[in-house]
């Protein structure tokens, strides 16, 4: 750990007092936050709560949405939608190259193709690819930059169950093995606990709650659960 | 079902086995051999019949055998080929232009804001008035040679590639544009990855439009004025009564037509071979 020492006293995103607002209704209310370098938080929240804004704002593609504060983020981040937003008029491997240069570009997607699971289907069409293959290219398109930060805005969201158990094993260990700061916003308690060392919650446009998870501790998930779902106000015996 | 209540039917009596049928198809389903063709052969084939078998007044449609012996004897003659010449180049500096024009103010009103407000309304406005009926004022600002009607062409053919490659830009999907500025692409990068490719489906839509456009307004030119050229041919066999002559340069507009069209698809076929829709 001690590499990592230097880097963890200066944090990767600094919000102060962020502020958003769309036509007279504020979703972010002045939301302050630091973000280590190399950690990975999850961003929980219910839908509408903002989440989503809060990412696009730190993503810096927030046109045009009314707001203040100040917000400072790493050089290279790179972002992960929804939807893999693969161009469908591009095979894989440009897919992935998408806005990089150098005379090595096309060996280092190649590799990140690799990484994910994806080598050997670099001529192939998007479409030709499963739901959670096209997820993969995407991360590749993301992580071939090596980004100081990866912002991932529900990027599990559309797979199905077992898909996305797979996924979130790919994630942590490309993320364990790269270690850029994460910010991985989500609607899924579980998944938050299972890839987070540190989940927030955002409640009424600020940041309700701040916890930190060890990993290594035992039966702690259950713990965390229930600590989670009180904050977002959802009982599990209510109907 | 009454008889079931005194002696109930084993369940594997009641239970009633369907047998699956596929469903009806609503695509149109696989293509048959030279579709394309099948049609106009049709066509010719009951003419020959009709000539044949004297149905049909030769004076006023000739028979097809007798439409080729007139268009090798005007080939020899060495007529055909120059007016086919002449027009083949009046359509193609007319559509070179307006295809170049489209396109340029297709991307210029676009991509910016401001080139949207100079141009986009000026093209509808123009795409109003009907084309053909500015050729008394083309004549007078031009002179009656060939740059009012490589001019009337263009025009013909700018509009339709510009409507359409408009539409497909403005009609790029957003999460594109957001992709690419999340993947910092320049300006430049952004409009060669992502809206020339996003927007050529549309462009091939306006372009064959175009293609077909830039014949017809040939017709139209080389009847009204000209001293060769097809339309020029066939005005001519009108004041004289030969049929025959007019069937021989309306196959070759025909010709033209269809061969340039073929062109276009089988280009756009190549360029689009992402698309998987209907048609493949």
């Amino acid at each position: 750990m001690a590499p990592h020492t230097e880097q963890l006293t200066r944090p990767a995103v600094r919000l102060r007092g962020l502020t958003r607002s769309f036509e007279g209704r504020t979703v972010l209310d002045g939301v302050d936050l630091d973000l280590p370098a190399g950690q990975f938080t999850a961003l929980l929240g219910h839908s509408g709560s903002g989440k989503s804004t809060l990412l696009r704002a730190i993503a810096g593609i927030d046109h045009g949405v009314a707001g203040s504060g100040t917000l400072t983020a790493p050089e290279r981040v790179s972002v992960v939608f929804q939807d893999s937003r693969l161009l469908p008029w591009r095979r894989v491997l440009p897919n992935v190259l998408l806005g990089l240069d150098g005379e090595d570009a096309e060996e280092r997607g190649r590799a990140a193709l690799a990484e994910v699971g994806l080598g050997g289907r670099e001529r192939a069409w998007p479409t030709e690819l499963s739901g959670g293959e096209q997820q993969r290219a995407a991360l590749a398109r993301s992580l071939v930059r090596e980004p100081e930060l990866l912002l991932a805005d529900e990027p599990f969201g559309a797979l199905d169950a077992l898909t996305r158990i797979k996924m979130h094993a790919l994630l942590r260990r490309l993320w364990e093995r790269h270690r850029p700061s994460v910010l991985l916003v989500t609607h899924d308690v579980d998944e938050a606990i299972v890839l987070a060392d540190r989940v927030l919650v955002l409640e009424d446009g600020r940041i309700g709650l701040d916890l930190t998870v060890d990993r290594d501790g035992p039966h702690a998930h259950g713990g965390y659960r229930t600590q989670l779902l009180k904050a977002l106000g959802v009982s599990e015996d209510a109907p | 079902m009454t008889t079931t209540t005194t002696a109930p039917a084993p369940p594997a009596a009641v239970a009633e086995e369907h047998q699956v049928r596929r469903r009806r198809r609503l695509s149109p389903g696989k293509r048959l051999p030279a579709t394309r063709i099948t049609g106009p052969l049709l066509v010719l084939a009951l003419w020959a019949a009709a000539s044949a078998t004297g149905r049909l007044d030769p004076g006023a449609i000739p028979a097809p055998w007798t439409v080729v012996e007139t268009g090798i004897r005007l080939w020899t003659e060495g007529t055909l080929p120059r007016d086919v010449l002449t027009s083949l180049q009046r359509a193609g500096a007319g559509f070179a232009i307006g295809l170049t024009a489209g396109i340029v103010l297709a991307l210029a009103s676009g991509l910016s804001r401001i080139g949207e407000a100079l141009i986009d309304g000026s093209v509808q406005l123009n795409r109003a008035v009907p084309t053909l009926g500015l050729i008394p004022l083309f004549i007078l600002w031009l002179g009656i040679g060939e740059t009012f009607k490589i001019a009337i062409i263009a025009i013909v053919v700018y509009v339709p590639i510009y409507l359409n490659t408009h539409a497909a830009l403005s009609g790029i999907d957003h999460r594109f544009v957001e992709l690419a500025e999340v993947q910092g692409l320049s300006r430049f990068a952004f409009v060669r990855q992502v809206v020339v490719p996003g927007a050529l489906p549309g462009f091939f839509v306006g372009l064959r439009l175009g293609v077909t456009g830039s014949w017809l307004g040939l017709v139209v030119l080389e009847q009204i004025n000209a001293t060769s050229g097809l339309g020029y041919m066939m005005f001519q066999a009108q004041n004289y009564g030969q049929t025959d002559v007019i069937l021989v340069g309306l196959v070759v507009y025909g010709l033209f037509g269809l061969v340039s069209d073929t062109a276009v698809r089988a280009i756009e076929r190549r360029v689009l071979s992402w698309r998987r829709t209907l048609s493949s």
